[in-house]
Parts: structure tokens; sequence; C-alpha cells
């Protein structure tokens, strides 16, 4: 990357929340204020409070299918959460929740201490999907000039982010053509790019280096290293263990709905023995 | 503030339009028809610009409704097909603007192609006649657009009812054109037959939004007088209802909506 680590995402405060304090955030009606022991240990961006997602079957009489059951996490600020979790562990469907696309059947989930069932809890968060899922009419500068309109970033700011934001991920010749003329890496770069246009707290990554080559993992992890020295907090999942491993602080282990392990990496590894990928396929009873 | 949101989706929404072959294609295919159809004077008729706008006018009223009914059946079912939707919610927006926006984008995107279909309508006309009714053309086109906003209201709750687009474009256009060339005529039939089904055809005709309220092609055709615009009023106000209606029922039904 070309950029300084001070250019790694725009300088100005997010929009709506310039003029308030960072922590604690106070919550919107009927919520709880899950920043209450800010003063004693970094506050709580993501909370889990005993959640359960069951998902109703078609089939007359059978069981609901249960995706997440009785999940109780949270993600300090400025960490870099590995969230883990072989295919159909519940780890999107976790992320849905925390992204309100799905709701609990039980439990709560906060974001900065709001209810994710309030729409202002998204206001921090940069979300990056794991497959690109852009409007593809759209040229890179008018789809972030969209994204930075919906999180109300004044107009006189707005360019100056966009700029930002694509320098960032060395997108500026492109930003005048049409998504649909992307390659694959540079539809994942404009993807990161709309997460990071609001100069996020957290950000939210589903498996952000799938399907990437190389080259574009690295960036990708380069980005994601920049943001923690800045102090922003990255939660994301992933199955390329040892890129977990090189970047997280801490992990947490998901299988068939359950909560099997969470920790620093270097406890989890320590305590069970070898790397981080042992110790994925040990937590998780997988038997050669 | 809250409406922020929703002219940035409805921004979106027009863009697609704008940049879609679909408008081109069906703009000149109509203007090709009109001009070809006003190139012709078979019987040396002089009131032949009658037919010539009663024909420029039909092909713009089709041409309209397959603008707003496919535009807006597209749009949510679009958004969950390629998955755009959730980038989008995970943005602070309620689902309620992301369908206000769509449905005021596919309303506004309607306002382009009627002004774009009605200028070439009136200098065609003009360049028969010599003389321009504006009044007349305003309001005829104004609550055609009137019209559409009910037409659009009605496909977006069918796109989040029916699961398939190409389905739900169907059953509109059939529905629209029930309406447009029966609906006016449901209480007449009614008075003939018996119970239950004359209850039912009552209920259908009290029920059902009248679209050929807005229509008003044969004051333009025959240049009559325009319409009182107390009576206009009442019509954009009978329509609102109408599309808030659907609008709200979109909404409910969105909200409790599963993404995947």
């Amino acid at each position: 990357m070309t950029t300084t680590a001070s250019a790694c995402v725009p300088d100005a405060p997010p929009a709506g929340a310039g003029t308030e304090p960072k922590w604690p955030r106070t919550t919107a009606a009927g919520g709880t204020n899950r920043a209450r022991n800010a003063t004693t240990a970094p506050p709580e961006v993501i909370t889990f409070e005993h959640l359960r997602v069951e998902y109703p079957t078609r089939e007359r009489g059978a069981p609901a299918k249960l995706a997440v059951k009785d999940l109780t996490l949270s993600v300090h600020a400025g960490e870099v959460f590995g969230f883990l979790g072989p295919n159909g562990a519940g780890k999107t469907t976790t992320m849905n929740v925390l992204l309100g696309f799905t709701r609990a059947t039980d439990g709560e989930a906060f974001l900065f201490g709001t209810n994710v069932r309030e729409p202002v809890a998204r206001q921090r968060i940069g979300y990056l999907p794991e497959l690109t899922y852009y409007y593809k009419f759209l040229t890179g500068e008018e789809l972030l000039r969209f994204y930075a309109r919906l999180f109300r970033i004044p107009r006189a700011e707005r360019e100056g982010r966009i700029d930002r934001v694509l320098e960032l991920v060395e997108l500026g010749p492109a930003r005048k053509r049409p998504i649909k003329t992307y390659s694959k890496g540079m539809q994942q770069r404009v993807g990161l790019a709309q997460a990071l246009i609001n100069n996020p707290d957290l950000l939210i990554l589903d498996e952000p280096t799938s399907g990437l080559d190389p080259v574009g993992r690295m960036k990708v992890r380069e980005i994601i290293q920049r943001l923690q020295h800045e102090g922003k907090t990255v939660f994301f999942s992933s199955h390329e263990l040892g890129e977990v491993e090189t970047v997280c602080d801490r992990v947490a282990i998901l299988h068939q709905g359950e909560l099997k392990a969470e920790g620093r990496v270097s406890d989890l590894v320590s305590r069970h023995g070898g790397n981080l990928e042992q110790v994925f396929l040990r937590v998780i009873g997988y038997q050669p | 503030m809250i409406m922020n949101e929703i002219f940035a989706i409805a921004g979106v929404v027009i863009k697609e339009l704008v940049r879609r072959k679909d408008f081109y294609v069906l703009f000149v295919l109509t203007a090709l028809i009109t001009l070809i159809m006003g190139s012709v004077n078979v019987f040396h008729d002089t009131r032949i610009v009658r037919y010539l706008k009663e024909i420029c006018l039909l092909l713009i009223w089709v041409c309209s409704l397959v603008i707003a009914v496919t535009t807006a059946a597209r749009q949510i079912p679009a958004e969950r097909e390629s998955r755009t939707i959730f980038p989008l919610l995970a943005k602070p927006v309620t689902r309620t603007q992301v369908l206000l926006g769509k449905f005021l984008g596919c309303w506004v995107a309607c306002a382009i192609a009627l002004a774009a279909f009605y200028l070439f309508f009136g200098v065609a006309a003009m360049s028969k006649e010599h003389h321009w009714p504006l009044a007349n053309y305003f309001q005829a086109m104004a609550l055609h657009w009137v019209m559409l906003g009910v037409v659009i209201a009605m496909t977006l709750l069918g796109s989040l009812v029916f699961s398939a687009p190409s389905a739900n474009t169907t059953i509109c256009f059939v529905v629209v054109a029930f309406i447009l060339l029966l609906g006016r005529h449901l209480d007449k039939v009614a008075v003939q037959v018996s119970e239950p089904a004359r209850g039912l055809l009552q209920a259908l005709f009290f029920a059902i939004p009248h679209l050929e309220f807005f229509d008003l092609r044969d004051l333009v055709v025959h240049d009559w007088p325009p319409v009182q615009w107390l009576v206009c009023f009442k019509a954009v106000a009978y329509a609102a209802a109408y599309a808030a209606l659907f609008l709200a029922a979109s909404c409910l039904w969105f909200r409790r909506k599963p993404l995947n």
C-alpha cells in the first residue's frame, strides 16, 4: 500500500458522532447501557447476551433449527477479534443478528451499548460482506457517495472522504468506471472503501480475504493492521487460520451454534499446544 | 432528516432506470409508430390528427405502465437476489426507508419518462394542429403520473408477497388491465347477478382503486375544456390514500420478511 497509516481512514469523526463523547454511549429507548463498566476495562463494543437464534423449518411438526445457542460474548474497544468456526457453525447468523438482518429468538445483542434493533446502532460501524454485493451500474465514486449520504456525512466533507478511501484502496484511477467492469479484487477493495467511508469505530468483516489472490490478501491484512494501530475495533470471520493468528488479539470458536472456546490467541495456543489450526481442530472435536 | 436516506435510495433507483435501455427502447418505439402513422393520411381526413393523438396516447399509457410495473417489480427482489440489500441495511437505514426510497425513485423515474413522452406527444400534435392546450396536457400528464404512483405502490407490495418477480409483473399487469377496462362496469354487472356474486362484485367495485378516474386521454384527443381543478385535487387525494394503504402494507410485510 502506498498510503501512510494516518491516511488509512478519513480524519474527521463519523457523521452523527462528531460532538458526542465516544464512551459510554446511551441507549435508545428500551435498551440497556452496556458501557457501564467503562471505567474499569476497555468499553464493550460488541455484546451478545444469551443469544439464541432458531430458524423455523418448512416441514410440518418438525422442530425449529437451532443456529445459535446461548451465545454470551463481548468484544472490547481496540481489539481485532477473530470469529471462527466450520461451515454451518452459526457465524453468519450471529453476524446477521449483529447487523440487524435477523432477529434473535432470545437474548440480546448490542453495538456500542445500543440494541442492534435500533438503526442508529449501525451509525459507527463499517461492514464488508463475504462476496461483493454492490450496484454494478454505479461507478465506484457514485457508490461511495451514495453510502456517504446514508451516513449523513455533510456534502462539504463527503468528497474529501471519498478521495481518501479510494486512495487507500488504490482505486483512484478506476473511480469513474462502472463497478461491473471491476475485477474481483477491485470489487473487494471498493467494498472495503464503502466499509470505511464513515470512519467507523468498528469494522465487521465477513471473510474479507475470501477469493482474493495472495497480494489482495496481504493488502487487506495490512489495512486491518493499520486500523488496529489507529485504535479501531475489528470483528471478522475467516477460515484462514494462519491469517487470524497473525492479526487477531482474541478469537472465539463456534461449533454447531455453541461457543466452544474464547480467549487470546497466545493463551489458547499455549493451553492446547500446537498452532491455531490444531487448536481449532481439537476444539471442534475433529478426528482425522 | 428522515428524508435524506429516502432521497439517497431514490437517487440510485433513478440512476438505474436512466442507465437501463428499457425506457429508450419504449420511447423510440412510441416515437417511430407515431411518426409513421402521422406521415400517412389514407382517407384525406382533416380530423386524422385525432386518431394520431389517440394512438400516441394509448402507446404512452402502455409504455408508462410497462416502465412502472417492471421497474417497481424488480426493486426488492433484485436487491435480495444480488444481495445488495445486506450492505444497504448494514447502514443506519430502516427497511421502511428503503421501501419508501424505492417507491419515490420509481415514481420520479416515471415522471421523467412521462415528461419525455408527453413532450414528444405535444410536439407531434402541435405540428399538425398548430395549437397547444397546455392546461389539458398538464392535467392529463399529472393525473397519469398520480395513477402510476398507485400502480407502483401496488407492485412493490406484490414484489414482497409473490416470490417470483415475473409472477408479480404478470399479476400486476392483469390487475391493472382489469381495473382500467372493467373496473367502472363492475357495479352495473353486480345488479344483473344474484347473491352472493352481487355482494362480492359490489365489494370489489368499492375496494379496487379506480385507475380509470385518472385517464384524461379523451380530454386531450377531443380538445375538451380542462377538468375542474377541485376534481383533480380530489382524484389526487384518492390516489394518495390508496398508495399510502399499499405502502403501509408493504412496510409491515417487509419488516417481517426474512432477507435470506
